[in-house]
């Protein structure tokens, strides 16, 4: 938060007014559900199909919004919503709902009891490619081949669903030159000769063009050093005033934390983060029944896969997919989802507590 | 079903500590790197919130270079400016945003943006940092005497050359001049127009006195007479006969045409050659010596090797044989090249107006190479001196006794010899001529070394002028070299 006001004050005080939504969404969750939290698995097929419905939306002529050619974003007049990461909890419960019904048999592998699974999940992987949403579609992938993993015990699905993902990555690669770019970048984000550039149309350095952001990016964390520049004394603009690296406080946040707060500060960020993996596994772990360790174990891993897969696309780990920070970015979606999250997690905390007690 | 969650629990987070992993890397391991590209922004945007060290003459008043601010963005932001404009280009250099840095803004861009290692720095830098306060680097004060200076610049306008003055008992550089020379304040945004020459000849961006490679001609006979009393192989009353010519493999080698002197001088000693400069005569001595001989003196003197000075290497060449273009060290000298050329400054030898100074001076300071430096002192913005000028002697070249014979030898150079137009009254002065031919109709490279005065020398100088057509060292280089000696001694 402090983070977005020094990059850009607006944004901070819309970010307080989402806060303040995204708590009182929280606030009406814990209300709503304190009593049985698990009654929404009755409602999983509706979850899943809203989760789809969802993730169609931007798609939609009227309302949808492209942005950085990615059509993510719905707009009602100037408020501005990505559905994609209510989405993602939704599936969640879905998932949690339905493998803890089904899981003796998904581990049988029966095609019949996979049904309803492969096609929920072929849908968002199909909406996803259409929206070109990579980081998300990389997300939904992991989250589901863990929750499969924790349902089924069977870590064949696990190489499996691996296997396949190479085979689609592969497929993507070659037939979308988005992502063909992507891997370009991600591997030789420098050049020393002028290559084709597409967003100008002339001859330029790569660095100069495609891969700007993500080196951009590199050079801020590298300024950081051990102990970065300190709060507020980072350098962001350029010689004669210029922002340097755009999308900063969205998808780039990580790069502006680590020029300010070095790598002594970065480390304590991802450090927080670990801990609350830590504390989410341990909730699932404690857990009574299925349904709750499923979601619980999907809404930590899913927490720390969109941790990795953004950061490590900065770091040059992955091929750089925009997504969000949990808890760091600007965007309203993200900060009310990551909300609904910690009170899916403490929902299901207290009721393993209540019991354990009993 | 609990196991699953741990072992996908352990999954998140080694995906998490190698974002650890991977923010490290790019923190220390590849910062360097980072930090090294031309279009690092955030760097360039560090370097330029420090306040430069200013960079003074030898007068500490003098200055040569200074910063103007300008606000960007809430950053106070320094950008340099040269207030001598092209009278100091080639040894300041320049420092923008859009180019390489040069010149001594390259080499001392430690001391001038507070980063040199040395611990005072090192402590106000840092607590200057920790304040928030804009880190000031360390102000130079170089060895050369801007009115004498201005005044070399003055002598070469119109003309390509360069004149390059030392003290011989220190090493100090007291003018680095070289025409055509550039603005460095257009660097930045009209780099065409500071490209631009104003004289005869092209590339105004290089320095002439330490990277312009020219034939010595006759200036070189000072190492090679060098070498000849050194070795105890002549006296400088060793009897020659000159018939106007030398014989080297068989066939003639005329004397070079001297307005000043007969085509033939007969019976003659090493003395009356020098002080004439008879070709036929060093060319009998390179026979006798060797071009082994000759070329160790050379090396000696320094040829060979890069001169120590503060400046970027890539602003330096060596001097010595140059083959196609590149630095040639013969491993048999005495079959691969020809002694007789060597011996008065032909062959395929190139040498520096800075190795020329160097080695006028070493004669002057009786046979001992003193490290040539344009640095007097570092200072620290608070006025405490940081380092200042050691006087260290590079080597001996020759014998004590072999340099004050040949001093009393170009003395009578300039006496009654062919460098008679850089006599200064009252003030005795030791010199040599040089006159190259550029193989191009009757243009020559002309060139004069000298020092003075003779007898207790301060000031050790040389000179040279490109492409003068029918011009001689004796009639183009001294009286440049006589003014400047003048000023200096003043």
């Amino acid at each position: 938060m402090t983070e977005i006001y020094r990059l850009n004050p607006n944004d901070a005080f819309r970010q307080g007014i989402w806060i303040v939504v995204a708590l009182a969404l929280f606030s009406a969750a814990l209300f709503l559900l304190r009593y049985d939290y698990r009654r929404l698995e009755t409602f999983k097929y509706l979850f899943g199909i809203t989760a789809i419905a969802l993730l169609v939306l931007p798609v939609l002529p009227v309302l949808g919004l492209t942005v950085n050619g990615a059509r993510l974003w719905v707009h009602f007049g100037s408020l501005r919503f990505q559905p994609g990461e209510l989405a993602k909890i939704m599936l969640i419960v879905f998932l949690a709902g339905y493998m803890r019904e089904k899981r003796e048999v998904l581990a049988q592998g029966r095609p019949k009891d996979w049904g309803p699974l492969l096609v929920i999940w072929v849908l968002a992987m199909l909406v996803l490619l259409e929206t070109r949403d990579l980081g998300g579609g990389l997300l939904y992938f992991g989250i589901f081949l863990a929750m499969l993993y924790v349902a089924t015990a069977r870590i064949g699905y696990v190489a499996a669903g691996l296997g396949l993902f190479l085979v689609g990555a592969i497929g993507v690669w070659r037939i979308t030159p988005h992502v063909r770019d992507r891997v370009t970048i991600w591997l030789h984000p420098w050049t020393d000769h002028k290559v084709y550039c597409p967003i100008s149309g002339h001859l330029d350095l790569r660095q100069n063009c495609q891969s700007f952001q993500l080196v951009k990016s590199l050079y801020s964390i590298g300024h950081g050093e051990y102990a970065g520049t300190g709060l507020g004394k980072g350098t962001f603009a350029n010689v004669s005033g210029k922002q340097i690296i755009p999308d900063l406080n969205t998808d780039f946040i990580y790069s502006a934390l680590a020029q300010e707060l070095g790598l002594i500060g970065a480390a304590a960020l991802l450090l927080v983060y670990m801990i609350f993996v830590l504390r989410g596994m341990r909730i699932a772990l404690l857990a009574q029944d299925g349904f709750s360790k499923l979601a619980a174990a999907g809404l930590t891993f899913g927490f720390a896969l969109q941790t990795f897969i953004i950061v490590g696309g900065i770091l040059r780990l992955i091929p750089l997919t925009g997504i969000t920070l949990p808890f760091v970015s600007y965007g309203g979606s993200s900060v009310v989802a990551n909300f609904l999250v910690l009170a899916g997690l403490l929902l299901i905390s207290n009721r393993a507590n209540r019991e354990a007690l009993r | 079903m609990n196991r699953q969650v741990s072992h996908i629990g352990i999954a998140a987070l080694v995906l998490l500590s190698a974002l650890i992993v991977g923010t490290t890397y790019w923190q220390t391991w590849a910062n360097a790197g980072l930090a090294s590209r031309q279009d690092n922004d955030i760097r360039l945007v560090a370097q330029f919130s420090i306040k430069r060290g200013k960079i003074y003459a030898s007068d500490g008043r003098t200055l040569l270079a200074t910063n103007v601010t300008k606000k960007v963005g809430g950053q106070t932001l320094y950008f340099r400016r040269y207030p001598s404009g092209p009278l100091f280009s080639d040894v300041v250099g320049y420092s923008t945003q859009t180019r390489n840095r040069t010149g001594l803004e390259q080499s001392y861009n430690d001391y001038l943006t507070g980063s040199n290692a040395n611990l005072d720095t090192v402590f106000r830098s840092a607590l200057d940092k920790l304040r928030g306060a804009t880190v000031t680097g360390n102000d130079l004060i170089l060895t050369i005497r801007a009115g004498a200076q201005s005044l070399a610049r003055r002598l070469l306008r119109g003309k390509c050359g360069a004149v390059v003055a030392l003290e011989p008992s220190t090493g100090r550089i007291l003018v680095m001049a070289t025409n055509p020379a550039y603005n460095p304040n257009l660097i930045e945004k009209h780099f065409k127009e500071a490209t631009r020459s104003n004289a005869p000849c092209g590339a105004p961006l290089l320095n002439r006195a330490t990277a312009g490679k020219y034939a010595p001609g006759s200036t070189f006979k000072m190492v090679t007479a060098s070498a000849a009393l050194d070795t105890g192989r002549f006296t400088p009353s060793s009897p020659f006969y000159d018939p106007g010519y030398c014989i080297e493999y068989g066939k003639q080698v005329r004397n070079a045409g001297n307005p000043e002197a007969p085509e033939t001088f007969g019976n003659l000693t090493l003395s009356t050659g020098f002080e004439h400069s008879v070709n036929s005569v060093f060319c009998n001595v390179g026979k006798t010596l060797g071009a082994g001989t000759v070329l160790d003196y050379a090396k000696r003197f320094g040829l060979y090797s890069l001169p120590p000075i503060e400046t970027p290497e890539s602003e330096r060449v060596a001097s010595g044989l140059y083959d196609h273009g590149r630095l040639f060290d013969p491993k048999h000298p005495d079959t691969q090249v020809d002694p007789g050329r060597l011996a008065f400054g032909q062959e395929r030898l190139q040498v520096t107006p800075l190795q020329m100074a160097m080695i006028a001076a070493t004669i002057a300071n009786h046979g001992a190479t003193m490290r040539p430096t344009l640095i007097d002192r570092v200072i620290s913005p608070d006025g405490k001196t940081i380092t200042h000028l050691h006087p260290d002697q590079l080597g001996r070249a020759i014998k004590r006794q072999t340099a004050d014979e040949l001093t009393q030898m170009m003395e009578l150079v300039v006496q009654g010899g062919t460098g008679t137009a850089a006599q200064i009254p009252g003030v005795r002065v030791a010199g040599k001529t040089g006159t190259a031919e550029t193989g191009r109709g009757n243009f020559n490279t002309t060139w004069f070394a000298a020092f003075a005065p003779a007898n207790a020398p301060r000031v050790a100088i040389a000179v040279v002028v490109e492409n003068q057509n029918g011009g001689f060292g004796g009639t183009v280089s001294a009286p440049i070299a006589k003014q400047v000696m003048e000023a200096l001694l003043r």
